[in-house]
C-alpha cells in the first residue's frame, strides 16, 4: 500500500523513535565499541585489562540499558511496533551499513586476522593485543583473532539475550529458552574449552573442544590432528572422542525424538543462540515464499551430502589398511558408512514413503546414488582417490560452508536475509535433525481448531520462513523439518492459535481440514 | 462450462472459490472493487503499527490465484440484473453468470450524526480506511488526539493503532464497561482497566452529539452528549458494521438489514446466493443474531455453500459458537454462550474468576437448574477448542468442567496454571450457596 510521506523531520516519529536513555545507552554501547576501532588503529592502550574491561562493560551494559529503556516502561507483550518502519529492521540503510560492515568484520576475521592484529610468533597488536589480558587469565596463553571472536560472540549472546528476556518477559517459554543459550554459550562454548587449554602441556594435549558442538556442525572433528591428539591424551581423550561420536549417533536422536530438534537448535546451540538473541530484531526478513522453501531444501541436503563426503575421504585418508593393527581399517570403515547410510535410506523408504514429497523422493535417491557410487568407486578402484583429494574436499568445505556460508552470509547478511540464514539454508546438523524431526520426532505445533484469522504474524516473525499460517488457517499440524521451536509463532498469534507440543505420534499430522465449529457432516465432505 | 461470479473477495467468497475449485472444473470469477487479492481483514491493524507489510496479510501468493485458475475481477458493481443474469460495473462493463455468489461484506455502520462527511471521519473497516488512517493519523504532530466513537473490537482495535504513534484517544462508550453488550460485567471492567492502562482515555457513559468542522473541511472537535467538546482530528466510528447491499436496491433481491437468505444461503432468486457478513438469515440460528459479521462465520458459510453449487445441497449448520478478539495484551477467546448481562438468560447462572494481576480472567456460564455447562470466557488464558467443543456437544455439567479444566489449556509450554485456584474458588463458592 501506498505510504504517505508527509513529515519531513530527521529524528522519526514514533514508533521509530528512540527515547532519551535509549540514546544515552546507544552512546555508551558506541563508545565501548569505539575504544574496540581505536585498538584496531593501533592505539597503545597503556593498560590493556582496565580498556577492555571499560570496553566489554559499555558494550554490555550499553545493550542492556537500552533494552530496560526500550521494554520496561511498556505492557509485557509482544513488542513488534514500528518493525517495518525502522531503517534498521526493514532494509534501509542502517541494515545495509550494519551488513556491510559484519561482513567486512568476518572477511578480515576468517582471512586477514593480521588486521585485526594477530603476530603469529610475537606480540599481538590491535585488538587481538587488547584481549591478550582476558586471554591469560583464562588459558594462560596470549589471544588469537579467535578468542577475540569467542569472546565478542558471548558478550553478544549474553547482552542481547538480556534484552531477548525483557522482551519476551511475558513468556516464559522463551525466557527459559534465553537463559539455556546464555548458559551453554558462556560456560560450554567459552568458559570450559578456555579453561581446558589450561590443562596442556608438553605431554598432554586436547584439542579446543566446544562439548555442545557436534559434528556435522562441528565439520572438523574427526580430523587427523584432532583424533590424534584425543587418543594420545588417554582416557580423557578417548573419552571425549567417544563422547563425539556418541553425541550424533546416540544422545542427538534420542532427544530429538523426545522434544524435536529445538532442545538443539534454540536451546544449545550457538550459531542458533547467537540469532536468537542478538539477530531476533531481523527475523522476520526470512523469505516466506514457497520457491525459498524448494531452494532450502535442496541446499541444505547438499551440504549435507557434501559433509558426509568430505568427512568419510578425511577419516579414510588417514586410516591404515593391515587389519593386524587396528581393527577400523579403511575398507571396514567404508563398509560401515556404506550399511549405515543404506540401512538409514531403506529404512525410511519401507515405512515413511508415503510422507515424502515426490521432490524429497528424488532427491534422496539421486543423493544416495551419488554417495554409494563414490564409496563404491572408491573402494574398488585403488583406495587412494575420492574423485577429489580428502584434502581438497576438507579444505574447499572449510571455506565455503564453514567460513563463507555460516559466517559471512549466515551472521554479516542479518540485517538482510534474516537471522538463520544459515540454520535454514546450510547447517547440516540442522539438515539431520530436521530430518528426523520430520520422520521420528515426537514435537509438532499444534493448531487450536478452527480459530485461525489468517492474520500472517506467525509467518511474519518465523525466522525460518515457514509459512505458518498456511497451516494454520486448516487446522493443520505444523510438522516441519526446518521448524527450530522457537516458539515465536506461538508467542506473536494474536488468537491463541499454536502450541508447541511433545504429543504421541499417531495423528502428529493431521492433513485433514479440521475446522472446528462448522457442520460435522458438511466437515466430511469438506475432508473427502 | 457454468460461471461461478463471486463478489467480494473476503473471507466467505474465497472460502467458497477454493472449495469449489476442489470439488470442481467450473468457471470462477471473483470480483472486488477494495484490493486485488485477498486479505485478511482482521490484520489491518498490523500494518498501520508496523508489525507486518501489506504483502504479509496476504494469505496467498500472487501465484495461487492463476495456478487454481480462479479469475480476479477488479471493479464495482453498480446493478444485477438478476432476470438476464448480468452484472453491470461502474465503469459500464458488463459480464454474465450463470450462478452468482454475493458475498460483499459490511460497511461501517453510523447514525446519521452531524459532521459524518468531515475530513478525518472514518470507519476502519476497508483497505481504504486504512490508507485514510494513514494519511489522517500519520503522527501525532498532523494528530495529536483522535477521538473513537463506540467500544467494540474494531474501536479497541483503532486505539492500539493510534497508541504505537503516541496519539492521545478518548473512546466514547455508551455503556458502563468496555463491550459490556457482550460481555458480562466483571469480564467487561477488567478490559476497560487495561485500556485505561494503556493512556486511552476511554469514558464510559458517554456518546457523541456531533462532530464539529475546523472551518476547512476538517473534523476540528466533537461535541458529547453529555456537553463537553473534545478538540481531536480524527473521528473513528466503530459503533458496528452493517451489510453492505447497497449496490443491490434496484434489483429483484430481497433484503432487510442483509440479503436474505434460507439455511441453504439461497436468496429470493434462483441461482444467487449471499454468504458471510452481507447475509441474513430469514429465521436465526439458535442464539445466533441473523446477521453474523465474524471471520469464522463467514468461513464457513463459504464451506457450505460450495458443496450446494457443486451438486450436493447443503444446509448452513454451524456447530458450537466460538469466537476470539485481542485487547491491547489480553487474549480472549470463547465457547458455547455466555451472555452480557442485559442478554442473559433466566436459566444462566455465571462463575467468575479473576486473576490478581487483573491480565487474565475466566467466565464460565452453566444453567442453574440442570447445572449444564453453557460457555466460557477466557481471557490472558488460552483454551483448546477441540475440548470445548467436544464439552459442549456431551452437555457436560459445570462441575465436569471445572474439574477437568487442564485439559483445555492452551498455553505455551512452562506457563503458570492457574486451573487449581480456579477449581478451589469454584468450589467455596458452591459450599457458600
Amino acid at each position: 500500500m501506498s505510504i504517505v510521506q508527509r513529515n519531513m523531520s530527521l529524528t522519526g516519529e514514533p514508533p521509530k523513535t528512540i527515547n532519551t536513555q535509549q540514546k544515552l545507552a546507544s552512546a555508551i554501547g558506541l563508545i565501548g565499541l569505539s575504544i574496540l576501532f581505536l585498538a584496531l588503529l593501533n592505539v597503545n592502550f597503556p593498560n590493556k585489562t582496565l580498556w577492555l574491561t571499560a570496553s566489554l562493560i559499555m558494550m554490555g551494559g550499553g545493550t542492556i540499558w537500552f533494552s530496560t529503556a526500550a521494554y520496561l516502561n511498556k505492557h509485557e507483550g509482544i513488542k513488534n511496533d514500528g518493525v517495518y518502519f525502522k531503517s534498521l529492521t526493514s532494509k534501509g540503510f542502517w541494515a545495509w551499513a550494519l551488513g556491510v560492515i559484519l561482513t567486512l568484520f568476518y572477511v578480515v576475521l576468517y582471512w586477514f586476522p593480521q588486521y585485526l592484529g594477530l603476530v603469529k610468533n610475537g606480540e599481538n597488536k590491535g585488538i587481538v593485543a587488547l584481549f591478550d589480558p582476558l586471554s591469560k587469565l583464562l588459558n594462560g596463553g596470549p589471544a588469537s583473532q579467535w578468542f577475540v571472536y569467542g569472546t565478542l560472540y558471548t558478550l553478544a549472546i549474553l547482552a542481547f539475550g538480556i534484552k531477548f528476556i525483557l522482551k519476551y518477559r511475558h513468556n516464559k517459554y522463551e525466557k527459559l529458552r534465553t537463559y539455556s543459550v546464555m548458559f551453554f554459550q558462556l560456560g560450554f562454548a567459552f568458559l570450559i574449552p578456555e579453561l581446558m587449554l589450561r590443562l596442556n602441556s608438553e605431554s598432554f594435549s586436547l584439542p579446543y573442544y566446544d562439548l555442545k558442538n557436534i559434528w556435522p556442525l562441528n565439520y572438523y572433528n574427526f580430523e587427523q590432528y584432532r583424533v590424534d591428539q584425543f587418543i594420545s591424551a588417554g582416557d580423557i581423550g578417548l573419552a571425549l572422542l567417544i563422547f563425539g561420536i556418541v553425541s550424533i549417533f546416540i544422545i542427538t536422536p534420542i532427544l530429538t525424538y523426545k522434544y524435536g530438534k529445538r532442545w538443539y537448535c534454540s536451546w544449545v546451540c550457538g550459531c542458533g543462540g547467537l540469532a536468537e538473541t542478538a539477530g531476533d530484531p531481523f527475523r522476520h526478513l526470512s523469505d516466506k515464499r514457497q520457491i525459498a522453501w524448494k531452494v532450502e531444501r535442496w541446499v541444505i541436503h547438499s551440504v549435507l551430502v557434501f559433509v558426509v563426503l568430505m568427512t568419510t575421504a578425511v577419516v579414510h585418508s588417514y586410516l591404515g589398511d593391515n587389519s593386524s593393527k587396528y581393527w577400523l581399517t579403511k575398507d571396514v570403515f567404508l563398509i560401515s558408512v556404506a550399511v549405515i547410510l543404506t540401512v538409514i535410506f531403506v529404512g525410511t523408504f519401507i515405512y515413511k514413503r508415503e510422507e515424502l514429497q515426490k521432490d524429497a523422493r528424488l532427491g534422496a535417491i539421486g543423493y544416495f546414488l551419488i554417495i554409494i557410487t563414490l564409496i563404491g568407486f572408491h573402494y574398488f578402484s585403488g583406495k587412494t582417490l575420492f574423485l577429489f583429494e580428502a584434502e581438497t574436499l576438507r579444505q574447499s568445505y572449510g571455506f565455503l560452508i564453514g567460513a563463507v556460508f555460516s559466517g559471512v552470509i549466515g551472521v554479516g547478511f542479518y540485517p538482510i536475509f534474516g537471522n538463520r540464514v544459515w540454520c535454514r539454508f546450510g547447517c547440516p546438523m540442522a539438515a539431520i535433525l530436521g530430518f528426523q524431526q520430520r520422520l521420528f520426532s515426537r514435537f509438532r505445533i499444534t493448531t487450536n481448531g478452527g480459530q485461525c484469522i489468517s492474520c500472517g504474524n506467525c509467518s511474519t516473525y518465523c525466522e525460518m520462513g515457514i509459512d505458518v499460517r498456511a497451516y494454520a488457517q486448516k487446522g493443520e499440524n505444523i510438522v516441519r523439518s526446518s521448524c527450530v521451536g522457537c516458539g515465536i509463532c506461538s508467542a506473536v498469534c494474536p488468537r491463541g492459535v499454536l502450541k508447541l507440543e511433545n504429543g504421541p505420534l499417531e495423528k502428529r499430522i493431521d492433513s485433514n481440514e479440521i475446522l472446528l465449529g462448522n457442520d460435522v457432516d458438511l466437515m466430511n465432505y469438506v475432508n473427502k | 462450462m457454468e460461471h461461478i461470479v463471486i463478489i467480494g473477495n473476503g473471507i466467505a467468497g474465497i472460502t467458497a472459490a477454493r472449495h469449489i475449485r476442489k470439488l470442481s472444473d467450473k468457471k470462477i470469477t471473483i470480483i472486488s472493487a477494495e484490493a486485488d487479492h485477498f486479505f485478511s481483514r482482521t490484520a489491518l491493524m498490523y500494518v498501520y503499527m508496523g508489525h507486518m507489510r501489506w504483502r504479509d496479510i496476504e494469505p496467498y501468493e500472487p501465484w495461487f490465484w492463476e495456478k487454481n485458475r480462479l479469475g480476479l475481477k477488479k471493479g464495482y458493481v453498480e446493478t444485477v440484473d438478476t432476470s438476464n443474469k448480468l452484472l453491470h460495473f461502474k465503469s459500464g462493463e458488463i459480464i454474465t453468470y450463470d450462478k452468482l455468489i454475493i458475498a460483499s461484506g459490511s460497511v461501517t455502520n453510523t447514525f446519521g450524526w452531524e459532521g459524518l462527511e468531515l475530513n478525518g471521519v472514518q470507519g476502519l473497516v476497508t483497505k481504504q480506511d486504512l490508507e485514510k488512517l494513514e494519511k489522517n493519523a500519520p503522527n501525532n504532530k498532523e494528530c495529536p488526539r483522535a477521538v473513537i466513537v463506540g467500544g467494540g473490537l474494531i474501536g479497541v482495535e483503532m486505539a492500539e493503532m493510534l497508541r504505537t504513534r503516541d496519539i492521545e484517544v478518548t473512546m466514547l462508550v455508551r455503556e458502563d464497561g468496555f463491550w459490556s453488550n457482550v460481555l458480562p460485567k466483571q469480564d467487561a471492567q477488567m478490559i476497560s482497566k487495561h485500556i485505561l492502562s494503556h493512556g486511552v482515555d476511554l469514558r464510559h457513559n458517554e456518546q457523541l452529539d456531533k462532530i464539529l468542522g475546523d472551518g476547512k473541511g476538517n473534523v476540528g472537535s466533537v461535541l458529547t452528549k453529555k456537553g463537553e467538546e473534545i478538540p481531536c482530528s480524527v473521528v473513528g466510528i466503530t459503533t458496528g458494521v452493517k451489510p453492505q447491499i447497497s449496490f443491490l436496491k434496484n434489483s429483484k433481491i430481497e433484503t432487510d438489514k442483509g440479503i436474505l437468505v434460507n439455511r441453504k444461503l439461497e436468496t429470493n432468486i434462483e441461482n444467487v446466493y449471499a454468504i458471510g457478513d452481507c447475509a441474513q438469515q430469514r429465521e436465526p440460528i439458535e442464539n445466533r443474531p441473523p446477521v453474523e459479521a465474524v471471520w469464522y462465520t463467514g468461513r464457513m458459510m463459504g464451506e457450505t455453500l460450495a458443496q450446494t453449487i457443486c451438486g450436493k445441497p447443503f444446509e448452513y449448520n454451524p456447530g458450537n459458537w466460538f469466537n476470539s478478539a485481542k485487547f491491547f495484551d489480553i487474549e480472549y477467546q470463547t465457547y458455547g454462550w455466555v451472555f452480557s448481562e442485559n442478554k442473559m438468560k433466566d436459566y444462566e447462572a455465571q462463575f467468575h474468576w479473576k486473576c490478581a494481576s487483573n491480565l487474565r480472567c475466566v467466565t464460565i456460564s452453566y444453567n442453574k437448574n440442570s447445572n449444564e455447562f453453557l460457555g466460557i470466557n477466557t481471557f490472558g488464558i488460552r483454551m483448546k477448542h477441540e475440548v470445548f467443543d467436544k464439552w459442549l456437544n456431551e452437555k457436560r455439567t459445570v462441575d465436569y468442567v471445572i474439574q477437568n479444566l487442564r485439559q483445555a489449556n492452551f498455553d505455551p509450554e512452562f506457563y503458570k496454571k492457574y486451573e487449581a485456584e480456579i477449581q478451589s474458588i469454584f468450589l467455596n463458592q458452591s459450599v457458600n450457596i
